[in-house]
């Protein structure tokens, strides 16, 4: 062992807070860990850094952190894993919300750390804080990202004034078939993560934190290919077999994401400065018929290949969208009501996307699956971004034979929270 | 003999949780009652709590068997009708203090198994009788069964007399008829034949409250906020149920929609998780 393993196993057990990992060294070794030395401990440890779990360190790369000028969980590359839950309050005092968004953001700042929540995890006659089930896992890159919606600005809270224009249920779509469980709710919780367990823990202990407050509305968790199934991290297919993802906006041009993401202290509600808006859209794909049609009519269903991902007519994935293209007859290569010609129109219009497959066990009514794509986008103005997008998708697109759309939700996320500041401070 | 039932408490939920089957229990109970020797510490009046609980449970298993006496005369005299019309009221008193009947070795399952909880020439109790009365209409062949179950509750009034309460049942206690609520009464599970779990969800709630206001004082004292938020929740929680009172009693779950029973479990979790932090007062 080096000096600097040394070094190291010795400060990690008197760093404040305890990482779960620590804890979980700590509590391998029983009550005379810290008598062992460092030596002893990192021995111990060492023995097993170089399984599953990874190096001795928590690797920085590993954690996201919470606070921030933006939420993560937006721009940033999306992880393997989600869980989305949308909640409804209960209470109606406003003191109660600000309350739980206090405690939400300690037990989140904590959970992108990777440490285990609260203080009362070893008293035998209390329930522990921390349930306990991410104890010994790395953080795993966990973004947690809160918004809220319509609702929210009811009368309850007194808050009405302060709903900004941008935030109001969706009109109807063409092809809608919206079911009122996987709709709504007055607060919205993206959790991403590369571990599902992980995202789970994250939603679980927050439901729990929430309890006398605020329940579940509903929840969904989504997955796309892991990390270490494609260590080159090329862009994921969803569940028609389709890379999706290649047309959106690049998250790392500031001055891009600031025109299409993030909202603006100009753009009419200053508490939403550095925020976003977000929809979320539970849509059920007809894998069964999918399946059945050919790569011809699936290919000129996207206007795009499906093994290269590239615009059709075109060799490679990232290679220009030209919808002027035609094909000897004087076609368009890409046809006009594909889902790309549909999406993209002039290209002045766009969105964040940061959708994840889901699964969610069987249609008992018809025996199909209830699988999908749970649409999840960040833009900097609905009325002008998402909305106008899907009317003309819902009316013409040529998808709208393989998918349903049967949940809907949005919310908006808000700005970054400074440490110190809870989620939502800018507007309570 | 002197059963020392905070022990047996903490054994009782990992050996009875649905099931009946109880074989275990004494040496789970020692494993227990390592963790509960300290407690206590921040509460002074501890006898005086514990009495009061204990005279509670003693007045209640004496209501049980008078009550449980005039229901097993219905069916001994072939009358279905008064029979099925004691038998929910008759068991709140039972389900006031299932926790510390559920510590009592076998008369758990003896009173209150469900089938299927234990073997089929094991199952008798209440619920073997409700099956009669309701699937069959009859009080035919439930009389052995009925006497039986006076006996199992003159039992458990005699065993009563001999538990001494410790403070961490009463924590613990609590928690777990909530629990008893959340796992069989809100879906329906407890009552399969005669659908009045609504009587047994108010018992086992007006059993966690008693334990509330017995510890109410001291827990104001050292955590006056989660004091506050145990009684409004309790609140919430009664009201709610109020609205489904029928008469003297309550409605079928049968008529309770999807949308109800969430309300209800949502309340009874918003409850319960507060409630299970009362353990502050025993100390860490
Ligand atoms: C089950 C539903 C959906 C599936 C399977 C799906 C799939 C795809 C695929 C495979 C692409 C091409 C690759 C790419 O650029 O990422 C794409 C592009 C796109 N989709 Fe979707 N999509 C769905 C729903 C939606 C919805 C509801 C919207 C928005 C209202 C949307 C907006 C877009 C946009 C903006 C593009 C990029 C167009 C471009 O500029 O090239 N999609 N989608």
């Amino acid at each position: 062992m080096t000096t600097d393993d040394k070094k190291h196993a010795g400060d990690s057990i008197l760093e404040k807070p305890v990482s779960r990992r620590d804890l979980l060294r700590l509590a391998g070794v029983g009550g005379a860990g810290l008598l062992l030395g460092a030596s002893g401990v990192g021995a111990i440890f060492g023995a097993k850094g170089s399984t599953a779990l990874g190096a001795a360190k928590p690797s920085s790369e590993d954690q996201i952190d919470f606070y921030g000028k933006h939420q993560a969980g937006i721009t940033t590359p999306p992880q393997d894993f989600l869980m989305f839950a949308s909640f409804d309050l209960t209470t109606n005092s406003i003191d109660d919300v600000r309350k739980l968004f206090k405690s939400w953001t300690e037990a989140s700042a904590a959970m992108a750390k990777g440490v285990m929540i609260g203080e009362v995890n070893d008293n035998p006659n209390l329930p522990p804080t921390d349930t306990g089930e991410a104890a010994g896992l790395n953080p795993s890159k966990t973004t947690i990202t809160f918004g809220v919606g319509p609702s929210f600005f009811d009368a309850r809270f007194g808050l009405a004034s302060k709903r900004p224009a941008v935030l109001a249920d969706l009109p109807a779509f063409g092809g809608d078939e919206l079911r009122e469980e996987w709709c709504g709710g007055d607060i919205g919780v993206q959790v991403s993560a590369n571990d599902m367990q992980i995202a789970f823990h994250a939603i679980r202990n927050l439901a729990r934190i929430a309890r006398g407050k605020a329940v579940l509305r509903w929840t969904q968790e989504g997955f796309q290919r892991t990390g270490g199934a494609d260590s080159a991290g090329a862009t994921p297919r969803n569940l028609m077999g389709f890379k999706d993802g290649t047309g959106n906006p690049d998250t790392k041009d500031e001055a891009v994401m600031n025109e299409v993401v993030w909202a603006q202290s100009g753009d009419g509600t200053p508490w939403m400065a550095g925020g976003s808006y977000m929809i979320v859209r539970r849509i059920r794909i007809r894998v069964e018929v999918w399946d059945r049609s050919t790569l011809g009519d699936q290919e000129a269903t996207f206007g795009r290949h499906r093994d290269s991902g590239a615009p059709i007519g075109s060799k490679k994935e990232f290679d220009p969208v030209d919808l002027s293209r035609k094909d000897g007859k004087g076609k368009p290569l890409i046809p006009v009501n594909s889902h790309v010609a549909l999406a993209r129109g002039n290209g002045s219009v766009k969105i964040l996307r940061r959708s994840y497959s889901y699964s969610s066990g069987m249609d008992n009514r018809t025996g199909q699956f209830d699988a999908g794509l749970l649409f999840i986008c960040y833009n900097r103005d609905t009325r002008k971004q998402f909305i106008p997008m899907q009317q003309k998708l819902g009316q013409m697109d040529a998808l709208n034979e393989y998918i349903v759309h049967n949940g809907s939700a949005v919310f908006a996320c808000f700005p970054g929270v400074r440490e110190g500041g809870y989620i939502g401070d800018t507007l309570l | 003999m002197k059963t020392k039932l905070a022990a047996v408490m903490l054994a009782s939920a990992v050996v009875f949780a649905g099931c009946g089957s109880n074989n275990n229990g004494a040496d789970q109970a020692k494993e227990a009652s390592t963790n509960t020797e300290q407690s206590a510490s921040k509460v002074e009046n501890w006898d005086e709590i514990t009495g009061q609980y204990r005279d509670f449970a003693l007045d209640q298993t004496d209501k049980l068997v008078a009550e449980t006496d005039k229901f097993v005369q219905a069916v001994k005299s072939g009358d279905v009708e008064t029979a099925k019309s004691l038998y929910a009221p008759t068991r709140m008193y039972y389900e006031r203090i299932e926790p510390i009947a559920e510590a009592l070795g076998d008369l758990d399952p003896n009173i209150d198994a469900r089938e299927n909880d234990v073997e089929e020439k094991d199952w008798r109790g209440f619920h073997r009788i409700e099956q009669s009365l309701w699937v069959n209409n009859t009080t035919a062949g439930a009389e052995d069964y009925a006497s039986q179950l006076l006996d199992d509750t003159k039992t458990l009034r005699a065993l009563i007399e001999t538990v001494e309460v410790e403070p961490s049942l009463l924590v613990t206690g609590a928690v777990e008829l909530l629990n008893e609520v959340s796992s069989s009464k809100v879906t329906g599970e407890e009552e399969r034949y005669s659908h009045t779990d609504l009587y047994d969800f108010a018992a086992n709630v007006e059993g966690a409250r008693k334990i509330y206001e017995l510890l109410k004082a001291e827990l104001n004292k050292q955590d006056a906020e989660l004091e506050g938020q145990i009684g409004t929740s309790f609140d919430n929680l009664e009201q709610a149920l109020a609205t489904y009172k029928s008469g003297d009693g309550y409605v079928s779950y049968t008529d309770l929609k999807e949308e109800d029973t969430k309300k209800l479990s949502q309340l009874l979790d918003a409850l319960a998780e507060p409630l299970s932090q009362m353990g502050t007062i025993l100390g860490a």
